[in-house]
C-alpha cells in the first residue's frame, strides 16, 4: 500500500538526532511490548509481513505520531482483534472474558532462546532466477493495495543487478495470507541521479532488495 | 480497534495502562507467559547487542579467513560467535573501502541486524533517517559528525526484505598487533551501521 510507512525521499522531518547512552528501552512497558510481539510471533498468531502490514494499515496520523513500540503495540491490539484472537471489549476492560484460541506453540522459559532468533525465509526454488549479475533492470509502477516492500521511490526506475539472494518467501503474498508462493530475491542498485534527479549527488548509489516480481527487463 | 473510527490522540492516551491490560489479557487467555517475556526483556537488556557484531569486525580486521567468510556468508561466520540463539540466515557483511563507504537503512520500517547489533536505536527508527538517508546520505552523515571526501562514493543499502546489512568498517591506522579483544573496544555501533567511523585508536592508547 502507498502508506505514510513508505518514507524514503520524502522531505520535512528535519535532523536526526542521535541520543547520547540511549538505553535499551526508554520505559519498561517499551520492553513487554517487544516481549510480546516476540512471544505472538512464535505462537504464530501472525506472519512478520502481517505484522509490518498491520503497522502500515495504522491510521497516517496515527502512524507518524506514535514511537515505534507504541505503533507495535497498536498494531499488535488491531491484529489481534481482527483474527479473533482476543475482543475489543476484553482489551479496554483490561481481562480476558473468553477462553483463548489453540495456538500449536507457546513461547516458554524453556524455550525463550528461540525467540531472540531469526527464522530462515529461503524456499525451494520454483524455477531458474529470470536475471544474472550485472542485468539492467526496471522496477515496475506497481501501486498493490495490500502489503508490498517495493518502495515507492524506486518505481519506474532503472538500476542493476548486485546480488542474488536465492528463492525467498513472498511478502506481498505471505502477508495477505496467500502462502509463502516464494520468489528470487535480487539486491539492486540505483545511481543517485537515476532516483532523484540530474542535480542529485553522483556520488551515492542506493540498493534495495527486490523480489522477482518488481522488476522487468530494462 | 479498526483504526479509523477512533481518534489518534485516544489510540495513543495511557500506554502503560493499555499495555499492561494488553499482556493481562494475552496471559488469562494462555497465549503468552509473563516469566518468559521477562527473559526477553532481560536478554535484549544484558545479553543481545552491538558487542556482538564488534567481535566478527575486529576478527575480520585479524584473520583473513574469517574476513573471507564473513563477506561469503555472514550467517555462517557470525553463529559461533552469539550465546545460543541462532543468527538469521540472510545477514550480509559489506565492507568499506578507501573508494566505498556503506550506510545501512531500513526506509519502510526499521530492519536492523538484531542478531549482531542488539536493538535499533530512536533515531534509526525515526522519520528523518528513513527518508533522508537514501536520498541525502551525505548531510545526514554530517549531523553524526562525519564528514566524507568528495570522491568517496556511498552506498546506501536499504534492507527492504529479510537481508540484513552489517557494515566492516576499514581497520584504523596505528592498531598494528592489537588483540581481537583490544580492536573490538575501536567499533561501535554506529561505525557497523555506517553513520560513523570507528574510535581512534589514540582514544584507547
Amino acid at each position: 500500500m502507498d502508506g505514510m510507512h513508505d518514507m524514503g525521499g520524502v522531505d520535512g522531518f528535519g535532523k536526526v538526532e542521535p541520543e547520547r547512552d540511549e538505553p535499551t528501552f526508554h520505559a519498561p512497558w517499551e520492553g513487554r511490548v517487544l516481549a510480546l510481539q516476540r512471544s505472538l510471533g512464535y505462537a504464530r498468531a501472525w506472519s512478520i509481513d502481517a505484522f509490518r502490514h498491520a503497522a502500515e494499515k495504522l491510521h497516517p496520523i496515527v502512524y507518524l505520531s506514535a514511537s515505534y513500540y507504541q505503533r507495535w503495540a497498536l498494531a499488535m491490539q488491531h491484529a489481534l482483534v481482527e483474527r479473533g484472537y482476543v475482543r475489543e471489549d476484553e482489551l479496554t476492560g483490561g481481562h480476558a472474558r473468553q477462553d483463548g484460541k489453540h495456538f500449536d506453540r507457546k513461547l516458554t522459559p524453556s524455550v525463550a532462546n528461540e525467540a531472540l532468533g531469526r527464522g530462515s525465509y529461503y524456499r525451494q526454488m520454483q524455477g531458474p532466477a529470470r536475471f544474472k549479475i550485472g542485468d539492467r533492470v526496471r522496477a515496475r509502477n506497481i501501486h498493490p493495495a495490500t502489503h508490498t516492500r517495493l518502495p515507492r521511490y524506486v518505481r519506474g526506475h532503472v538500476g542493476t543487478v548486485d546480488l542474488i539472494h536465492g528463492c525467498h518467501a513472498f511478502p506481498d503474498s505471505v502477508a495477505t495470507e496467500g502462502g509463502d508462493n516464494p520468489q528470487w530475491l535480487y539486491t539492486v542498485v540505483f545511481d543517485g541521479p537515476e532516483l532523484w534527479g540530474p542535480d542529485a549527488d553522483g556520488t551515492v548509489k542506493v540498493s534495495i532488495d527486490a523480489f522477482e516480481p518488481y522488476l522487468e527487463s530494462a | 480497534m479498526s483504526g479509523h473510527d477512533h481518534a489518534p490522540a485516544s489510540e495513543l492516551a495511557d500506554v502503560e495502562a493499555r499495555v499492561r491490560a494488553l499482556e493481562t489479557v494475552l496471559t488469562e487467555k494462555g497465549y503468552v507467559d509473563p516469566a518468559a517475556l521477562d527473559l526477553i526483556v532481560e536478554a535484549f537488556e544484558t545479553k543481545v547487542g552491538p558487542h556482538i557484531g564488534a567481535r566478527a569486525v575486529a576478527k575480520a580486521w585479524s584473520d583473513p579467513g574469517f574476513k573471507r567468510l564473513l563477506l561469503e556468508d555472514a550467517s555462517k561466520a557470525v553463529r559461533p560467535l552469539t550465546h545460543g540463539w541462532r543468527v538469521g540466515d540472510h545477514l550480509v557483511a559489506v565492507e568499506n573501502t578507501p573508494a566505498v563507504h556503506n550506510v545501512i537503512v531500513c526506509t519502510l520500517c526499521s530492519c536492523y541486524p538484531w542478531d549482531v547489533l542488539g536493538l535499533p536505536p530512536v533515531w534509526y527508527k525515526s522519520a528523518p533517517y528513513r527518508s533522508r538517508a537514501v536520498k541525502e546520505p551525505r548531510s545526514v552523515l554530517a549531523e553524526f559528525g562525519l564528514t566524507l571526501p568528495p570522491e568517496i562514493q556511498i552506498r546506501v543499502w536499504d534492507s527492504t526484505a529479510e537481508t540484513r546489512f552489517l557494515v566492516v568498517p576499514m581497520r584504523p591506522a596505528g592498531t598494528d598487533g592489537w588483540s581481537e579483544e583490544r580492536l573490538a573496544a575501536l567499533v561501535t555501533r554506529d561505525c557497523m551501521i555506517g553513520t560513523g567511523l570507528p574510535k581512534n585508536p589514540k582514544e584507547l592508547a
